[in-house]
């Protein structure tokens, strides 16, 4: 079991819950997410005064996979959150120890499907 | 007209009511009431999440003590018979509005004591108020609520007693039987004078911690700003308009006139930002509007719409610009009153000698044929104005900073002045738990690392050290 962690453009999140929705996915955690990589901040003006902001908006979706479905969703993830410029985003996956439903305390693969 | 007053009190047993002022002047003082916590919200916005209730608070504090003030002395400083030979009015005369719950017309023809005392009441309030916005972040409530009384007594009532209490610029004053100048509805009793007064508790307390440095040091919330500077606007038209005192041409021009100077400001403004900045941005527009609001209200009653556009849109311009010397100078005012307040109040007293249209008040301004004459007595009242507000307002925030203490210690600053000053908090961002107590149960004892909130009652709090 692998945790797909993907930060993305906020303006794509709807994109990728399709494309995850398409790929039978069944649930997603979202996040409001600020950071950097290569895309840096933006400017703004108040009154004339110029603020650089260091860190910008994205959107993090968190999404517990099966080993074999990860290359898969992870695909999916990158055709919908890509738009070609820098700010794109990232995906990771980690390996995960226990999935447990807090419902029915089912666990593993029963958990997350 | 405010600067017309009559120092000789009428006979009242000869006054009839006048209900269309009466009724109109009733809902003036309504709306100018309704412009300081639309100033809460205005400078509400302009401060950092952690501030916010604090920064609302200076203005509703000032509607708190202001209005008792004028009721049982300020009044009387401001629009009594004149003592000390013009510099103020007696405050003895009627002590908590005795004598004038029934009486007409002492102030102007048809109109109720009550309703001109209510009136003159909320442009005392908005002027306390608006001093705030200059020492944001940074004050301690109670000394500000001690600082909203002994400036209301010794700086904006004398002043309005000069200007419109028959006082030294009033028809037979010492200065005022020699030169009349024209302040229609206070361009120097309200916005030079809490301009002045805020430049000058500015640099007694010092600047914030971080200022010029800390990135987040700016707006938390622009909404709140457009939302404050709508309902300025809206109670503007009260405090212009009803500043004729009556129903008439006069009182629907000078509305007019707060229309198009404020929207003309509003471009002004927004010209500047485009081409310095490249941006036109909510703010700028918010601002041009206050600006505009400023510079038109000594004028709005003197001049006509085409000299309220260019005196709005040249005060839009001037206070764009103005903003920025804070940052050349150090001089941590906050919200920018004095470049929009002190400078556009200057602007609109000055204006007068350039566009004032003539009357039986005036020979005119420059651009109406009447010379330079209206010049000379607008300088003389913004210049006296000017020094006995820096003079008073020094000796007023010096007293009280040196004394009881005015500014909040570092700590409670940098942690947030909502939780340290009034025990609050605007935003729950994050639920972060804790323990409830309903009121009457003993109080737990106090946490050690908190930072201290004040006030003999208040409870200990956690709040994140920064």
């Amino acid at each position: 079991m692998k945790l797909i962690t993907a930060i993305v453009r906020p303006e794509k999140l709807d994109d990728v819950r399709q494309a995850l929705e398409d790929a039978d996915v069944q649930g997603l955690t979202v996040s409001e997410a600020n950071g950097y990589g290569r895309q840096r901040g933006h400017t703004e003006f108040y009154r004339g005064a110029e603020y650089t902001s260091d860190m910008l908006p994205k959107v993090r979706v968190e999404i517990l996979a099966d080993d074999d479905e990860v290359d898969r969703l992870v695909d999916a993830v990158l055709a919908s959150a890509r738009t070609g410029k820098v700010g794109d985003g990232k995906v990771w996956t980690i390996p995960v120890e226990e999935a447990v439903r807090v419902r029915t305390g089912e666990r593993g693969e029963a958990a997350i499907f | 007209m405010h600067y017309f007053l009559m120092t000789v009190r009428m006979d009242t047993a000869a006054q009839t009511l006048d209900p269309g002022a009466t009724a109109w002047m009733l809902a003036a003082s309504a709306l100018v009431l309704l412009m300081t916590p639309g100033l809460a919200f205005f400078y509400g916005g302009l401060v950092r999440m952690k501030s916010v209730l604090n920064m609302m608070m200076m203005s509703f504090g000032a509607m708190g003590v202001v209005a008792v003030v004028w009721a049982l002395w300020g009044y009387g400083m401001a629009f009594g018979p004149d003592s000390l030979g013009g510099w103020v009015g007696d405050p003895f005369a009627n002590f908590g509005l005795h004598g004038l719950t029934a009486s007409i017309g002492d102030n102007a023809p048809g109109l109720p004591d009550m309703v001109f005392i209510g009136f003159q009441a909320t442009f005392a309030i908005i002027t306390v108020a608006l001093i705030s916005g200059a020492v944001a972040e940074r004050v301690r409530f109670g000394p500000w609520l001690l600082f909203c009384a002994l400036w209301v007594t010794l700086v904006y009532s004398p002043i309005a007693h000069w200007v419109w209490g028959g006082g030294i610029f009033g028809a037979t004053g010492i200065i005022g039987s020699k030169i009349a100048a024209l302040d229609f509805a206070g361009g120097t009793v309200v916005h030079m004078n809490a301009g002045m007064a805020g430049l000058m508790l500015a640099v007694i307390l010092g600047k914030r911690l971080g200022f010029m440095k800390d990135p987040n040091i700016r707006p938390h919330n622009l909404p709140f700003v457009m939302l404050g500077a709508g309902l300025l606007w809206f109670g503007w038209f009260g405090f212009n308009a009803g500043s004729e005192l009556a129903a008439d041409a006069t009182a629907s021009l000078a509305w007019v006139n707060t229309l198009v100077a404020t929207s003309a400001a509003l471009l002004g403004w927004l010209l500047v930002e485009r081409i310095r900045d490249g941006h036109a941005t909510s703010l700028g527009a918010a601002s041009g509007a206050v600006a505009g609001l400023v510079a038109v209200t000594p004028a709005c009653g003197f001049v006509d719409p085409v000299g309220a556009i260019l005196i709005g849109a040249i005060a839009g311009a001037v206070c764009a610009l103005a903003v920025s010397l804070k940052f050349r100078l150090g001089l941590d005012d906050s919200l920018d009153v004095v470049a929009v307040h002190f400078v556009g109040g200057l602007w609109g007293t000055l204006s007068l000698g350039f566009f004032a249209v003539p009357s039986s008040k005036t020979a005119g301004g420059l651009f109406y044929g009447g010379g330079l004459a209206q010049f000379w007595p607008q300088i003389l009242t913004a210049l006296i104005v000017t020094v006995w507000t820096a003079l008073m307002t020094t000796l007023i925030g010096f007293a009280i900073h040196k004394t009881v203490g005015m500014r909040v210690s570092e700590n409670n600053e940098a942690s947030g002045i909502d939780v340290t000053e009034h025990a609050e908090t605007a935003y729950e961002l994050i639920t972060t738990g804790g323990t409830f107590r309903p009121d009457g149960q003993p109080r737990p004892e106090p946490v050690e690392d908190s930072v201290t909130v004040s006030g003999a009652h208040a409870a200990p709090r956690k709040v994140p050290s920064t």
